[in-house]
């Protein structure tokens, strides 16, 4: 029983493979720093690229990854027309914290929340910080896990690589 | 298990039906594997396994075709890793499901992992780190039937290691966003929650007419003004006896918790302060007192440190009575003005405080007192209500601390903290009163980065903590030197120089290095382990001390 399950497990895994096409956003439920609720197959960019960082406030990586390219944020923008969503995995400890951090650390993302893991979970997050980029179609092109300093820049050429 | 698994197959082989049929279908996933060896070392006693290493593994698959979803998690304990509970053993298909949405309506059956407002009545969740899963299995519906109303409801038995307990677990949550329902446009946004959970479990005391049906019921209300935010939740639980039933040690009070924040926060600058206040909130998918059959989740009010010696000494809830305050600030210092220099400064500020709710005495059979006590408890007996406000409570935890960072050139970024902290580690660790009492250390910590050339930065982290109780003082010392975008290495050392006993005056070495690419991340890692208190979003566990070598793999597709 246990081999042909394993059986039928590699299959699917090869022929998702041999097909190898473009991965799309899962369809799941998001909150707004307003209290909202939002899909996040909502998000638009005008056909712009958008990157999706997973963080937490209790992250040290993701907040070094996020605070420095807030400091070239504006300059990303101009040249490549690229968002970025901060996508905080803070659950209800630390979730009332994600509005005020946020705003006193001037940053100019959009901010989602995902309190449960929900997201985290359809999009194969099991550590943060987990970085996606998102081409013109809103079709996944490129992944990182983890940050280190420098990280931004490889970041960088992949977003202008498939901007307009 | 053999139903269990057929139905995965079921699933697997629809999906790959749909998947060949559409041929526009998604199968995604990730995998995670570690794996530890354990020699012994008897100085910082750890011991060796027979097994001489231990492996944990995880592997998800997610199939997504437009409005439908389903998905499996294979998890494998071979055998499960020293600090995992050891009920997780062997291999085995434990999370499955199937979900699809249509017209507003979500359907889910097999597995899924549900939340109602903060948690107070409920929340299955999953920490890999803490071996946490708490899963459901059974039926979730979701409902939007107009903007702003969301409706959920769910029945399902509670996943415990690898089987499901006996408790049937039902649910019923609405939300209600009044700006969006009303379709009113307004500065000020106001939504309003109210959720109910109930368990069943049969009654076979022979005893005791113990309550087979315990409901648990909260409201809550979320305040959204410009820079503003209220939001505030009550919780009640009805009368539970739970753990040992005996005459005396029988509880039919009810429980509650009240939880409430404030915030303000504009650009540049963020005030948050919050309390709580728990009084027997104990809820378990069962009445025997174990604790992987917790239901429900009660946000630890300090904190989340991540330096190891400022969560040396980690806060967790007690939930069966608390009162706890709280007060975050951050402000970022304005580039171009003395304090801010070039770049601006950031300075969060943190204080915690965590005592028992005020005391009274619990009598036995003949009216004699046995015990003080810090939560409603109710039986024939004993009739006792702690105060609202708790001044004279037992102190829990307080935590104090201040930090700044600074980025101070191009090519250097240096963040300093201090801290005092305060941990009652009987309370905490749950030990008999009296046995260690209470910690107090004061903690500093400096993090320097610089980068030596594009790609290449060497990070240094000095940190001391002193302190009298608990094991004494400690020093630590990490130096890591990262390649941008690929590689990473790490040193560090723990030394315990402050120990009261001298032979336990020992360092604990660590090597670390790894490889990231896209996706994939490997690490392996020799040293040696401290036994302590690993705690995640206030949940915590007792980790022994481990020497030896590990190795991890994170990889998503």
């Amino acid at each position: 029983m246990r081999k042909l399950l394993l059986t039928i497990t590699a299959v699917a895994i090869l022929s998702t493979l041999s097909i190898a096409q473009n991965r799309t956003l899962p369809s799941v439920d998001v909150k707004t720093l307003n209290g909202g609720s939002m899909n996040i197959t909502a998000i638009e960019n005008d056909g712009n690229p958008i990157v999706i960082s997973f963080w937490a406030t209790w992250c040290k990586p993701c907040k070094k990854e996020l605070n420095t390219i807030a400091e070239v944020y504006e300059d990303w923008q101009d040249e490549t027309g690229v968002k970025l969503i901060a996508l905080s995995i803070d659950d209800t400890r630390t979730m009332t914290k994600v509005a005020p951090y946020v705003n006193a650390s001037d940053w100019d993302y959009e901010v989602y929340l995902d309190p449960n893991g929900d997201l985290k979970r359809a999009m194969g997050v099991s550590t943060v910080p987990h970085t996606f980029l998102l081409n013109s179609k809103k079709e996944i092109v490129w992944q990182h896990k983890g940050y280190v300093d420098g990280d931004e820049n490889e970041l960088l050429e992949q977003i202008e690589k498939i901007a307009k | 298990m053999i139903k269990k698994i057929s139905l995965t197959l079921t699933i697997a082989c629809l999906t790959i039906i749909c998947f060949a049929q559409e041929n526009s279908g998604e199968f995604h996933g990730d995998f995670d594997l570690n794996m530890q060896s354990y020699q012994e070392d008897k100085l910082i006693e750890a011991e060796p396994v027979d097994e001489i290493i231990l492996n944990n593994a995880y592997l998800n698959i997610n199939y997504t075709q437009g409005n439908f979803a389903a998905g499996l998690r294979y998890e494998s304990y071979l055998n499960a890793l020293l600090d995992f509970d050891d009920d997780y053993k062997g291999n085995g298909i434990p999370f499955r499901y199937a979900t699809y949405t249509i017209d507003g309506l979500e359907v889910t059956a097999g597995n899924y992992y549900e939340q109602i407002g903060s948690g107070l009545i409920f929340r299955s969740y999953e920490n890999k780190g803490l071996g946490i899963d708490n899963a459901m299995d059974g039926v979730r519906l979701k409902y939007i039937p107009v903007k702003g109303i969301y409706l959920k409801t769910f029945i399902g038995k509670n996943r415990t290691y690898f089987t499901y307990s006996d408790g049937i677990i039902r649910g019923a949550d609405a939300e209600v966003n009044l700006n969006e329902s009303l379709n009113f446009e307004s500065k000020t946004k106001i939504i309003v929650g109210q959720g109910f959970v109930s368990r069943f479990q049969a009654d076979n005391n022979p005893k005791f007419k113990l309550p087979q049906n315990i409901a648990a019921y909260s409201s809550r209300l979320n305040i959204i003004n410009g820079g503003w935010n209220y939001s505030g939740e009550y919780a009640i639980k009805l009368n539970d006896p739970i753990g040992s039933l005996t005459a005396e040690g029988n509880n039919y009070a009810n429980g509650n918790a009240l939880m409430s924040s404030l915030a303000y926060s504009q650009r540049g600058f963020g005030i948050i302060a919050e309390m709580h206040r728990v009084d027997h909130m104990e809820f378990r998918s069962e009445r025997a007192q174990e604790k992987q059959y917790i239901i429900n989740y009660i946000p630890t009010l300090t904190k989340q440190h991540t330096y190891t010696l400022l969560a040396l000494y980690p806060c967790a809830t007690q939930s069966e009575g608390e009162f706890g305050t709280q007060v975050d600030v951050f402000y970022k210092i304005k580039k171009g003005s003395v304090l801010g220099g070039k770049y601006g400064t950031k300075i969060s500020f943190n204080f915690s405080n965590i005592r028992s709710l005020e005391k009274g005495v619990k009598y036995d059979t003949n009216k004699n007192e046995i015990e003080e006590i810090s939560s409603s408890f109710k039986n024939d007996y004993t009739d006792f209500t702690p105060k609202f406000f708790s001044k004279n409570g037992e102190l829990f935890f307080n935590d104090i601390n201040l930090e700044i960072y600074k980025k101070i050139n191009k090519k250097m970024k240096a963040t300093g903290i201090l801290a005092r902290q305060s941990y009652n580690k009987d309370v905490l660790e749950g030990k008999t009163p009296g046995t260690y009492g209470t910690v107090n250390s004061t903690i500093a910590i400096a993090d320097v980065s610089y980068k030596i050339k594009e790609g290449h930065t060497v990070r240094v982290e000095l940190q001391e903590l002193l302190a009298d109780g608990g094991d004494g003082s400690w020093s630590m010392g990490l130096v890591e030197y990262t390649i941008s975008p690929h590689w990473f290495f790490a040193v560090q050392d723990m030394y315990n120089w402050g120990n009261h006993d001298v032979e336990k005056q020992l360092h604990y070495v660590n090597i670390n290095c790894g490889f990231l690419k896209g996706a994939n991340r490997i690490a392996i890692g020799y040293g040696k382990k401290r036994a302590g208190i690993f705690c995640v979003g206030g949940v915590c566990k007792e980790v022994p001390s481990a020497n030896g070598f590990s190795l991890t793999i994170s990889s998503s597709f």
